[in-house]
């Protein structure tokens, strides 16, 4: 049984939907992302649908569930990509996806993810400022997100020292 | 309204409803529906196929080009020797819902069409005839 | 077909194929004056004579009937085509009609009875009224056609600024207008990547339900895909109409002007607007 791939890149995953999707894969995929959400404590999740001809209700739903279900593990989600002509079917649908964020271009969703996750490292800076126990490595897990908007530091840095030692700063 | 050698497709897995996307999205191609429209009827096709399936208990779709003379178009049958919907004006309602999505399905697929009708009595079946012309 | 049966008696005087098309290509090329060249005509006449002599000898003169479908297809080849090329009416309906006084000489020298000729003649008028309804069909195509050209043409999308569009709607707006705007501009977003987007209605004279309609649900449309729409320019008499309607413009941005909208836009995308000291150096 084939399942749509999720890709890891600093502390987002990445998914890009190339496929029809049919009922089982859509179901499968919002089983694996959360499994992965949890597993690699990511705080972000991109969902490129550019290459979906259709969101019909059932789709939507899923897109819906998923970014319920990553809210819930802490991480944000933003569809990218979605097609005029499916915007302008969902609105006659009646589905307006509540709780779905969506940008234009992958670009402009890692922008928005960033600008996202700055905001509550910022609250972390000041509880960890407070406490005295302030770790600058544990920190710099969240660079390449930071370098989202305005480009900046290269991904790959925060990216490698992310997975155990900024778990543990943010508590 | 003529139409043309008619096809029939069953409905009874999952993957019969992305295959009844694809043979719609086909046949508006050939009937010169503009991509928007082209999308919402392969999205109603994809509501309605998805009710036959999971409400209806399995069942198909039949699908021909029609031609009004002036335009030309898509129509799509699906029928299902299902249950039955016992109240349809309650159906058709607008954001009414059987709780699993049925509502968005009738009433949101009704929109993206032309033409739409339902003949559904209960323990006999549904059938939803749907029309889509070209601009 | 009943053999004998009073006034088919012109139907096998045609079987002089050479004679009769050749008369008739003649006679057509005459009329159009070298617009179409001998050869080309000789091809297309030559299809239309084959179809409806091979009809008539399988029976029957009605033009509906299914033996005359090669036939009727030929016909509405030819006049769509010539439609299309811009011949006039009369000349299309005239390539047919011209059949008659290409067969006359045929129907004489076979002594076709006075009663023969006047069937013939309204079988000719039958095809050449068909010829003309699929004439006028096709110009209605080609007006339908250039309509939507000009629909294409007078709702430009236009860049404001790096990452802002802009359509400016000028006139009035019907439904077709509307939706053929809502999807330019969606599909410019996408292939310029702009975050927003700003739908200007200062020169829209009125605003009916459909309309705003529309207008909404592009907004929500260009949402849906994680863009900004703005709308600009709504004249008090719209926002009455709007209002009266009971249309509920909700969370929609509107601003009273196209430079505020755009404003806000840069606003959003993190702008600042400072005016430079009195004096200051310009360069």
């Amino acid at each position: 049984m084939d399942r749509i791939p999720i890709l890891k890149m600093g502390n987002l995953l990445l998914v890009s939907i190339q496929v029809d999707l049919h009922d089982q894969l859509a179901l499968d995929l919002q089983d694996d992302l959360s499994e992965r959400i949890v597993a690699t404590g990511a705080r972000g999740v991109l969902i490129d649908i550019s290459a979906l001809e259709i969101v019909d209700s059932f789709i939507g739903r899923m897109l819906s569930t998923i970014a319920s279900l990553s809210r819930l593990l802490d991480a944000e989600t933003v569809v990218v990509g979605m097609r005029p002509a499916v915007a302008i079917t969902l609105v006659e649908l009646g589905l307006y996806m509540p709780g779905v964020r969506t940008a234009l271009t992958l670009e402009h969703g890692l922008a928005l993810l960033g600008a996202e996750v700055r905001v509550s490292r910022s609250d972390e800076d000041e509880i960890d400022d407070a406490q005295g126990d302030r770790e600058p490595d544990g920190l710099a897990g969240y660079a390449p997100v930071r370098a989202g908007p305005g480009g900046g530091e290269p991904a790959t840095t925060g990216a490698a020292s992310r997975g155990d030692g900024g778990r543990t700063g943010d508590r | 309204m003529t139409g043309m050698d008619s096809q029939r497709h069953p409905i009874v897995t999952e993957s019969d409803v992305v295959r009844v996307r694809q043979v719609v999205r086909t046949l508006a191609v050939a009937a010169k529906l503009s991509l928007v429209d082209q999308t919402k009827m392969v999205t109603a096709a994809s509501e309605l196929a998805r009710n036959t399936l999971v409400y209806g208990g399995g069942g198909e779709m039949m699908i021909d080009l029609v031609d009004s003379g002036r335009r030309r178009g898509v129509r799509a049958v699906f029928i299902d020797t299902g249950p039955g919907i016992p109240d349809l004006d309650l159906a058709l309602t607008e954001g009414w819902t059987s709780g699993s999505g049925l509502g968005l399905g009738l009433t949101g697929s009704r929109r993206l069409v032309d033409e739409f009708a339902i003949d559904s009595s209960p323990g006999v079946g549904t059938t939803v005839r749907v029309v889509k012309w070209s601009r | 077909m009943d053999v004998g049966d009073v006034g088919d008696g012109w139907i096998e005087p045609l079987s002089e194929r050479d004679e009769v098309l050749t008369r008739w290509v003649e006679r057509v090329a005459g009329d159009l004056r070298a617009r179409l060249s001998v050869p080309e005509l000789q091809r297309e006449l030559g299809e239309i004579y084959t179809a409806l002599t091979v009809a008539l000898t399988a029976g029957g003169t009605d033009l509906r009937a299914e033996q005359f479908g090669e036939l009727r297809a030929l016909l509405a080849d030819l006049s769509s085509g010539r439609a299309r090329q811009g011949f006039t009416p009369r000349e299309t309906a005239g390539t047919v009609f011209a059949l008659k006084e290409a067969a006359t000489a045929v129907m004489e020298k076979r002594n076709v009875g006075y009663r023969d000729y006047v069937r013939f003649s309204e079988f000719i008028d039958e095809l050449g009224l068909f010829t003309f309804e699929t004439y006028v069909r096709t110009r209605d195509q080609v007006i339908v056609e250039q309509s939507n050209q000009l629909l294409e043409l007078s709702t430009p999308v236009i860049k404001l600024w790096e990452g802002v569009l802009a359509v400016p709607l000028v006139g009035t707006l019907d439904s077709a207008r509307t939706q053929m705007v809502m999807e330019s501009l969606l599909e410019a977003l996408v292939s310029t990547g702009s975050r927003h987007a700003i739908i200007d209605i200062t020169g829209v004279g009125a605003v009916d339900t459909q309309v705003a309609q529309h207008l909404l649900k592009t907004v929500m449309a260009a949402q849906l895909m994680g863009a900004d729409c703005i709308i600009s320019g709504i004249r008090p008499q719209i926002a009455q109409t709007v209002v009266s309607l009971g249309i509920e413009f909700g969370e929609i941005v509107t601003k009273a002007t196209l430079a505020e909208a755009l404003a806000l836009a840069l606003r959003r995308d993190g702008f600042r607007f400072v005016r430079r000291a009195a004096g200051a150096e310009i360069r």
